[in-house]
């Protein structure tokens, strides 16, 4: 934690300053995720659907509506939770690979209602012209002051979600995920904290679509699609589900992998499916579970 | 007075099949009742009817007079009605400690918010569960292992470890499904005296067991069933010398010879 | 495919429903054959194969190559690219599935899906990023059927999977490696004490689906083309088609790939060819919120495949 606070005074370069702009957005969503599936059990392969709930909520409010960031990011938050609420009540009843398909279909729907609602969303070629963040005079645009905007509410959501693990809830998701039947059998309304853990890992990706679309300033639908939830899920299953570290592990990994490999042109496609196979057939626990594992043997010896 | 737990002509069909068929039994406060019969003779269906997790098909369901079936699972629970599992069901990657603490989760409040900004609220109420849930593992003799993992126990104490938790849920009624299979008769005899140490406390308990001397030592009746049916109910010494029973257990031809 | 046909007039005349269905037949076929695919594996392992579309695409591909370059006439190409695509399946189990030693379903989802991104760049590699189309299988003169016209390459396509179709129900029904491999389907640690290879039985039901994608690939390519990214998406439909059919169920399976194809060609051609992609998935969550097991799965069944 203390080397990310230092790093940008090491590290002036804005081109890696925007990459670890970007592993905190993406950090935002995969903590959540690996709230949602590696505490309670439950897979979503649509989350970059309230990615881009969040974003195109941020990004039409201020463009069109002309309301100020903050409104804009208050109102991106309070949609989404709404429709994950709404879409989560039937989907979060489903088991196993038809959970994994009616979250995929979902974030399908959302996809193909982006590129579909021309007037509204600016269809497939998206808009631009989204305001930037600005907080009284200063305007976050350099790539610093985005870095610590970013990483700070990584902290923040770090840290909350942290709270929540180690709390009466966090061990009834836990229960769930390890077994449904004895979760009910003990008092816990297992629907509800499934649909509580699945509203506020959608918030933390609208979170993180808001700053996206106040980063970037433009979006489109490209940056939402299938392959972009997969992307989440893979980094939170890379890193190690057991742990909200291992999510943030296997973001890292997966921002920097494909930076390591701009060398490579068009190889990187195989070597990037590569890494992930190796990783996976090797730390089937991913890496936060070889840490570990390296930690208890060095703890022995 | 009343009785805690009160089926009334509790039938259930799977398909074509009648796996429990009008059963209609009593449980008395205080009392340690058990449900015999052989194999696929329906008493887990009663167990996983009283419990919401598989409803009855026709019938009614009464704890301490009040109507519960229809309600689900988890609110059976919060009314008191804990169990346990024929094929122990812990929480294998949790801490013994933790799955205890889990059964504390009816008898507390704390929601989503007050974790998430971790108020002194939720702070108080997590300790007094730590609190709670070390002493019932004194109480079953797990307070050593309270910091490994569930799943590294062995066999017996995991039947303990499910005990302790079903009761850290402060039931009136603890419903236990084979609490001894699997068990040696040492690990056996631990249990039935943690199951009367357990009553003693106040808890009313109904159990389905197939381990006959631990039936006879500790329950004060014996409810026997046989293919969905109720055949028979009365005290663990009568039940002995029960005829039907016999018949039941042992086949047509003992009773001839 | 199915936008090509233009509403001239407001009055929906049933020639156009007509013409319509049979576009949705043909690809609601396609969706068919890579759902039951999905199905074999899942059958044999409980795995969901992300890599199945990757199949379809390598068996229209060298088919491509067989037929352009190599100039082999159609009925030599047809079998030899079934076969380097099982091959390829096989390759594919023996490297990605078979080292894994006791995996969770998510691991298994996001291997199979390393592996379709290796697959996909394989095949980038290997015919680059252009679209590559395929001479029909006989004449393209269009038939007249009813009130509406239908390609011979319909035909076919509609014959080839009637014919697939059933030599899987009289392997399945008839053989003894087929008995083994539904074994295997209803209770693993049974058949494997009865004496059954189920190891190889993975591997075989890998073969099998990827023989299956290939064939579905190699009829579909001279209608809609066939490019290095078009794996994806057919496996998202066919993933769709077996999880509205019920997993586990091949014939729930068809029925349901033919349902997609046909909601999504009337959505195209009545409604918007924009949302075509979208309606299958509503119709396919809107089932799934009312029976969560699919049309014709068995809740008893998913509750004991556990995630």
């Amino acid at each position: 934690m203390l080397g990310l606070v230092a790093l940008p005074m090491v590290m002036r370069n804005p081109y890696y300053l925007g990459i670890m702009v970007f592993m905190g957005i993406y950090s935002l969503i995969s903590i959540g995720l690996s709230l949602l599936m590696g505490y309670a059990g439950q897979i979503s392969l649509g989350h970059a659907a309230f990615f881009a709930i969040g974003a195109y909520t941020s990004g039409i409010l201020t463009t069109k509506a002309h309301l100020s960031p903050l409104p804009a990011f208050l109102a991106a938050i309070v949609l989404t939770a709404c429709i994950a609420f709404l879409i989560g009540i039937p989907t979060l009843r489903l088991k196993g690979h038809y959970l994994a398909m009616a979250t995929l279909g979902f974030g399908q729907i959302v996809y193909v209602a982006l590129n579909a609602s021309v007037d509204f969303t600016g269809g497939p070629s998206g808009f631009g012209e989204i305001p930037r963040i600005a907080l009284g005079n200063f305007v976050v645009e350099s790539q610093l002051s985005r870095y610590c905007l970013v990483w700070a509410l990584v902290i923040i959501v770090l840290l909350f979600s942290l709270n929540l693990i180690h709390s009466r809830v966090g061990r009834a998701l836990r229960s769930i995920h390890s077994s449904e039947l004895a979760a009910n059998a003990m008092g816990v309304n297992t629907s509800k904290y499934k649909i509580q853990v699945f509203v506020l890992s959608a918030i933390y990706a609208s979170i993180a679509g808001s700053l996206y679309a106040h980063f970037v300033t433009f979006i489109s639908p490209g940056s939402f699609d299938l392959e972009f939830s997969i992307l989440l899920v893979t980094m939170v299953v890379v890193g190690g589900m057991a742990n909200v570290w291992g999510a943030l592990l296997g973001t890292v990994l997966l921002t920097l992998l494909p930076e390591f490999l701009r060398g490579f042109k068009d190889y990187d496609i195989l070597i990037y499916g590569s890494t992930l196979l190796l990783i996976m057939i090797f730390m089937p626990e991913g890496l936060f579970g070889l840490v570990k594992k390296l930690r208890t043997v060095h703890g022995k010896t | 007075m009343e009785p805690i737990l009160e089926t009334i002509n509790l039938t259930k069909r799977f398909g074509g099949l009648v796996a429990v068929s009008d059963v209609s039994l009593k449980v008395e406060t205080g009392e340690i009742k058990a449900i015999i019969g052989p194999n696929g003779a329906g008493k887990t269906t009663i167990f996983n009817a009283i419990t919401g997790v598989d409803p009855p098909t026709a019938g009614e369901i009464r704890l301490k007079g009040r109507k519960i079936n229809g309600l689900k699972p988890y609110e059976i629970a919060s009314q008191g009605i804990s169990r346990t599992f024929q094929n122990v069901e812990l929480f294998d990657n949790m801490s013994v400690l933790e799955n205890v603490m889990v059964g504390r989760h009816p008898r507390t409040f704390s929601g989503l918010l007050s974790a998430l900004f971790h108020l002194p609220k939720s702070i108080a109420e997590e300790k007094a569960i730590r609190d709670d849930a070390m002493e019932r593992l004194a109480f079953v003799g797990l307070s050593s292992s309270a910091q490994e993992l569930a799943s590294k126990l062995p066999f017996g104490q995991q039947r303990v470890l499910e005990l302790a938790r079903a009761w850290a849920t402060d039931p009136k009624l603890l419903l236990l499904d084979e609490p001894a299979a699997g068990l040696n008769s040492h690990e056996a005899t631990v249990l039935a005296d943690l199951i009367l140490k357990i009553r003693e406390k106040g808890t009313t308990i109904l159990l389905v067991e197939h381990d006959m001397e631990l039936v006879m030592d500790i329950s004060d009746k014996i409810l026997v069933v046989n293919y969905g049916k109720k055949i028979a109910e009365d005290k663990p010494e009568e039940i002995q010398d029960n005829q039907e029973v016999i018949k039941a257990y042992l086949g047509e031809d003992f009773k001839e010879r | 495919m199915g936008n090509s046909y233009a509403i001239e007039s407001q009055e929906m005349s049933t020639s156009i429903i007509l013409q319509l269905i049979l576009s949705g037949v043909t690809i609601g076929s396609i969706y068919a054959m890579v759902a039951l695919g999905f199905n074999i594996i899942y059958n044999s392992t409980s795995i969901i194969n992300f890599a199945q579309g990757e199949f379809v695409m390598l068996g229209g591909m060298f088919m491509v190559s067989l037929v352009g370059p190599l100039n082999l006439p159609m009925w030599v190409a047809f079998p030899i690219a079934v076969l380097a695509v099982t091959l390829i399946g096989m390759a594919f189990e023996r490297l990605c599935i078979h080292p894994l030693k006791m995996p969770s379903v998510l691991s298994l989802i996001i291997i199979t899906i390393a592996g379709s991104i290796l697959l996909k760049g394989g095949a980038m590699f290997a015919w680059g990023k252009e679209t590559f189309s395929l001479p029909h299988f006989s004449t393209e003169k269009p038939i007249l059927l009813l009130e509406a016209t239908i390609l011979p390459q319909t035909v076919w396509i509609l014959g080839i999977i009637g014919m697939v179709v059933l030599l899987l129900a009289l392997f399945f029904r008839f053989t003894i490696v087929g008995k083994a491999m539904r074994a295997c389907a209803a209770n693993r640690p049974a058949a494997s004490l009865v004496g059954i290879n189920v190891k190889r039985i993975v591997l075989l039901s890998f073969a099998l689906s990827a023989a299956i994608g290939a064939i579905a690939g190699i009829i579909i390519t001279p209608i809609s083309l066939m490019d290095y990214e078009r794996g994806a998406i057919l496996g998202l439909k066919g993933f769709g088609a077996a999880v509205l059919g019920g997993l586990g169920n091949p014939m729930g399976a068809v029925v349901a790939g033919f349902l997609i194809g046909i909601v999504e060609s009337l959505c195209a051609g009545l409604i918007s060819s924009h949302y075509k992609d979208a309606v299958g998935l509503v119709v396919l969550l809107m089932v799934l919120f009312i029976k969560p097991s699919g049309l014709f799965g068995s809740a008893q069944v998913s509750k004991l495949k556990k995630f």
